[in-house]
């Protein structure tokens, strides 16, 4: 059963096929499901090939398919394989499950849509890179998915480029993400530069047996990191992903909180043998970086108004405590997080897509509130999602995070402390989006004006917006969505419910994921020794702060009836977008002007110098060329002469 | 006295290099295309006698093998060669070598 694992790339290459030849001619709704049915196939593709490794005996859950050779060049060839083993099939179960339930809330989502063949085409080529990259027996195939969710992700967020801004912000997350590429790709030059092979299992038998000097294994895996980094958003690069909302909903749940975003912990994690190899502080730099911009984003989303950035800086925030948790080595918290992450973010942005729909396209928290009432589903289904995210047991998110935060206590007090401090940001950001959006007065009617304009261009944007949408239509009547967008909700709700059962800590026997993933990371993970008394008081300590975030949100934004104004600096995400256009723009500019005008002057200086030298040379040397046979008769008998001489004269002397 | 006159192989690399050296002036002084074109003859066949006469002194085939490429490239050679002057001459009887000038750079 195993051996059908090229079945799950296959099948939504298959359906990304039919519809880029016949997408326009099945038209809506059939294109969709279409995309659905591909998705949802490779989703049973998944669960046999899960059934199949789970009747194998441990040791041999690793099992290499090559379908071909696909670079035979001598000494270094690579091949198109596929790998299956516990971590990749985890993934590929929530990518094709999670895809298939955002490929149906896309077909009422993109209802009425012009674009609504070609949007499907591009979420399966997406389904189709995104199982390269997480089931790739080498980094180049890996590598070969990874370019292929980055285009999918330029596609999909410029998908409206027709409106200057979506296509601006599809071309920012390409661009940043070209710098992460740039650190893949050395580290690929450099492990092959090493060992001569990228496969994965030579990888970790070199990592494994100390043919890497500690120092290339560092390289590797903090190259490897570079590239994570972007892919992942984490700081320095997170930049894009806030951006990145400018895509239609599905897409910023499917790509942006799901799936994508999350390769950069899926990949730190594949190759967990290379970061053990390497110098201890490695590691740490992934844990800090981690560790930052969990806290960095998430006093961010404290100040978004717009429901989406919101949701893009809580994903960074919990891509960073992925990152924290792979860089202190608690891999299978890692993996736990990233899979309940997929649950309730998925859900939230399906929710917040939800929202923005029956809304008519207002995406403006300030504009909303008392939603529950008029969006029942909607509203019980992402406030699971909210307690999920907060920290609250018995949702998924608790789980998750307490582990997280168990292991950071244990090995890393500092970082514990942020992570702490993270959580309760966490739940005071999403409770203020909650009381927002769901409960309070119905604001969506009022008038424009009366609340206090936002700051920046972005704020004169909107309110210009607002006041076209109440030119427009007088009344905004907001309704429920229909059942092809619930449904996905209150299935990934369940989810977001029992998810946590993955891995409960109560017994050795309930920690299924981790034995579940113990053949891919080993003796690699970290080890933790904590009384039972003191994972009590820790798991009590994350409880109560995210109850106090929730009811600190609950004072500010429920009780008080006027607007609260949250400070710029947040609002402006610190600043941190500026900085990068003023320093782009000023200095970066003038040097990449310095760097073009050495080009102009030097480079190509030299280069036409040299031509118009030879030219002048031929204008010289043509006179010689008189066209008298005589005269060049003359010039070979002197040659000969002269040359005669030189020799006679050699031979004397 | 007749006797005494011994011919040596030395005589016959002077007449091949007195003929050489009457071809290379010839080439250099005369105008007419149809006198240079036989100077170059006479000098190719003055290389071709030395060849012949160092083949014999060193009792070494090469020489005698190169001569026989020289004869067939000459013999090639006329057939181009003539065929051009022919042609030229019968176009303009009077034309000189001078004349031929159109390659000028």
């Amino acid at each position: 059963m195993v051996d059908l694992v090229w079945l799950i790339p296959a099948l939504p290459l298959a359906g990304f096929l039919v519809l880029l030849v016949a997408g326009r001619r099945l038209g809506e709704p059939l294109a969709g499901w279409v995309a659905t049915a591909a998705c949802f196939a490779s989703f049973v593709a998944t669960a046999i090939v899960f059934v199949g490794l789970l009747d194998k005996p441990e040791e041999e859950r690793h099992v290499v398919k090559t379908l071909f050779e696909w670079l035979p060049t001598g000494g270094f060839s690579v091949d198109l394989g596929f790998l299956a083993d516990p971590l990749s099939i985890t993934m590929a179960l929530f990518v094709t499950g999670v895809g298939s339930l955002i490929h149906l809330y896309s077909i009422g989502y993109m209802h009425g849509d012009g674009g609504f063949p070609r949007f499907f085409v591009y979420l399966n080529l997406f389904v189709f890179s995104m199982l390269m990259l997480v089931l790739g027996s080498n980094l180049l195939v890996t590598f070969l998915g990874w370019e292929g969710v980055g285009a999918c992700s330029y596609w999909l967020i410029s998908f409206w480029f027709s409106d200057e801004k979506n296509a601006s912000a599809g071309k920012k997350a390409f661009v940043t993400n070209r710098i992460g590429d740039w650190g893949f790709m050395l580290a690929m030059f450099l492990s092959f530069a090493s060992i001569g092979s990228i496969d994965y299992g030579d990888l970790a038998l070199a990592a494994e047996t100390g043919t890497f000097a500690a120092v290339t294994a560092t390289g590797i895996g903090l190259l490897l990191f570079v590239g994570a980094c972007g892919k992942s958003a984490q700081l320095p690069l997170y930049i894009w992903l806030p951006d990145a909302m400018a895509g239609p909903t599905p897409v910023s749940a499917l790509i942006h909180a799901a799936t994508m975003v999350t390769s950069g912990v899926f990949l730190m994690t594949r190759v967990n043998p290379i970061l053990a190899a390497g110098y201890d502080w490695a590691p740490d730099v992934i844990a800090w970086v981690g560790a930052l911009t969990a806290l960095f984003a998430a006093t961010i989303a404290v100040a978004q108004n717009d429901i989406k950035k919101v949701l893009a800086y809580s994903t960074v925030s919990q891509l960073g405590y992925m990152f924290l948790a792979v860089g202190i080595g608690a891999y299978v918290a890692a993996v736990f997080h990233m899979v309940t992450h997929a649950f309730f973010k998925a859900l939230l942005f399906l929710g917040s897509g939800s929202v923005i729909h029956g809304m008519h396209d207002e995406q403006d928290m300030q504009r909303m509130g008392g939603l529950r009432k008029v969006m029942p589903i909607t509203a019980a289904t992402f406030m699971i999602g909210w307690l999920a995210i907060a920290g609250v047991p018995p949702f998924a998110g608790f789980w998750s995070k307490d582990e997280i935060l168990l292991y950071a206590y244990d090995l890393h007090p500092a970082l514990w402390v942020i992570g702490l401090v993270t959580a309760l940001l966490t739940a005071f950001y999403m409770s203020r989006q909650v009381y927002l959006v769901f409960f309070g007065e119905p604001r969506w009617n009022e008038d424009p004006a009366s609340h206090a304009v936002d700051v920046g261009d972005e704020g004169a944007a909107e309110a210009e917006a607002a006041d076209a949408h109440a030119d427009g239509h007088a009344e905004i009547h907001p309704h429920e969505s229909p059942w092809l967008m619930t449904l996905p909700l209150v299935v990934l709700a369940v989810l977001s419910v029992l998810g946590g059962g993955l891995n409960l800590p109560f017994t050795d026997d309930s920690k299924f994921l981790e034995h579940w993933l113990h053949p891919v990371i080993g003796e690699n993970e970290a080890h933790i020794d904590v009384a039972t008394g003191v994972k009590w008081g820790l798991a009590a300590a994350a409880v109560v702060l995210a109850v106090v975030g929730i009811v600190a949100a609950r004072a500010v934004y429920l009780r008080r009836k006027e607007r609260v104004t949250e400070p710029t600096v947040l609002a402006h995400g610190w600043y941190y977008d500026e900085a990068i256009t003023a320093f782009v723009g000023g200095p970066g500019e003038a040097a990449f002007e310095a760097t073009a005008a050495f080009d102009r002057t030097v480079v190509d200086g030299a280069v036409n110098g040299v031509a118009g030298l030879v030219q002048r040379t031929g204008r010289l040397l043509r006179h010689a060329q008189t066209g008298y046979v005589r005269s060049y008769a003359l010039g070979i008998t002197t040659g000969v002469v002269i040359v005669l001489g030189y020799f006679l004269t050699r031979l004397t002397f | 006295m007749l006797a005494a006159l011994e011919v040596t192989p030395a005589w016959y690399l002077v007449l091949g290099s007195l003929l050489f050296g009457i071809g290379a002036i010839g080439l250099l002084v005369r105008r007419n295309p149809l006198v240079m074109f036989m100077c170059v003859e006479l000098m190719l066949n003055a290389v071709t006698l030395t060849f012949v006469t160092f083949s014999r002194m060193l009792d070494d085939i090469g020489g005698q093998t190169v001569v026989v490429f020289v004869l067939v490239v000459a013999a090639a050679e006329v057939v181009v060669g003539l065929g051009i002057i022919v042609a030229l001459l019968r176009k303009r009887p009077e034309a000189t070598a001078d004349d031929l000038a159109l390659l000028e750079g």
